[in-house]
């Protein structure tokens, strides 16, 4: 069988979703996003604890799909659990430079999203939304 | 004599796939910033996934309170893999059991009925932060 002729079919989002900072409130809010709206049928994800409270079936994610990371801060938790309990992400994504590159200031909000807070995810949403067509696209 | 007050620290399932992950954390922010201010503290799960020293101090120091939206329970198992036992762990569904009329629903963002049983389970586990907060680990 030619190997050339499989094609990825999905890929994995691992988000930060960290409770006490406004990046992770954006981080879940813009894979949701990506899940449901942009890139249905394309991405699926696993809650980031799993790698530790989960089974074999769990740590294996990535190596069952290729893996975006999307971090609300530079301790890039979903990055470093992905790259230590489960395998190498495809795309590490970090919220303050995705929002930089865009010119946004980073939401103060952990809930409770003001309107300005939450266009930002939209442009985050659509930045994951991006990556993923790069990586089904390799 | 004066009584030690301790901070209780809420850790929420981080879940960003389900209903009860969202109550989870939705009821970790009501007792954060209505309920319990000041005494309520939180973190983010992830941080206990890859080890960072000061979330494994704050958990370490301070009664443990775990909120998990699935039986997989990330949130009390992400505790103990540090060694720590949890003074009082909940699952999310709980609460809804308690008020069938609340229905919850919406992952990213609660709708209204899932605010509001958010706001009624933080008032009803208040008790409980104020033992814990007092030193009276059951």
């Amino acid at each position: 069988m030619d190997l050339k002729i499989l094609k990825i079919l999905k890929v994995g989002l691992v988000s930060c979703s960290g409770e006490a900072i406004p990046g992770g409130t954006l981080s879940r809010l813009a894979c949701r996003k990506v899940l449901e709206e942009l890139r249905p049928g394309e991405t699926v994800t696993i809650c980031l604890p799993l790698f530790i409270a989960g089974g074999k079936e769990e740590r294996e994610f990535a190596s069952s799909y290729p893996t975006v990371t999307v971090d609300g801060c530079d301790k890039r938790c979903a990055q470093r659990s992905t790259e230590k309990l489960s395998g190498k992400p495809a795309r590490a994504l970090l919220i303050p430079d995705i929002l930089k590159k865009h010119g946004i200031d980073l939401p103060t909000s952990l809930r409770n999203l003001r309107p300005e807070e939450k266009a930002a995810a939209q442009v985050v949403a659509e930045e994951i939304a991006r990556t993923v067509d790069e990586v089904l696209n390799e | 004599m004066t009584m030690k007050t301790k901070k209780v620290v809420v850790l929420a399932c981080s879940g960003i796939g389900k209903v009860y992950g969202a109550l989870a954390r939705e009821t970790t922010y009501e007792l954060v910033d209505r309920v319990r201010p000041g005494v309520v503290v939180t973190t983010c799960l992830p941080l206990l996934v890859v080890e960072d020293p000061e979330a494994i101090q704050l958990i370490s120091d301070n009664p443990v309170m775990t909120i998990d939206g699935c039986p997989k329970s990330c949130a009390q198992k992400s505790v103990e893999a540090h060694g720590v036992k949890a003074a009082k762990t909940y699952q999310a569904i709980n609460f809804y059991k308690a008020h069938k009329e609340l229905k919850p629903d919406g992952i990213a963002e609660l709708d209204a009925n899932g605010l509001q049983l958010a706001a009624v389970s933080a008032d009803e586990l208040a008790q409980a932060v104020d033992e814990l907060a007092a030193g009276e680990e059951t």
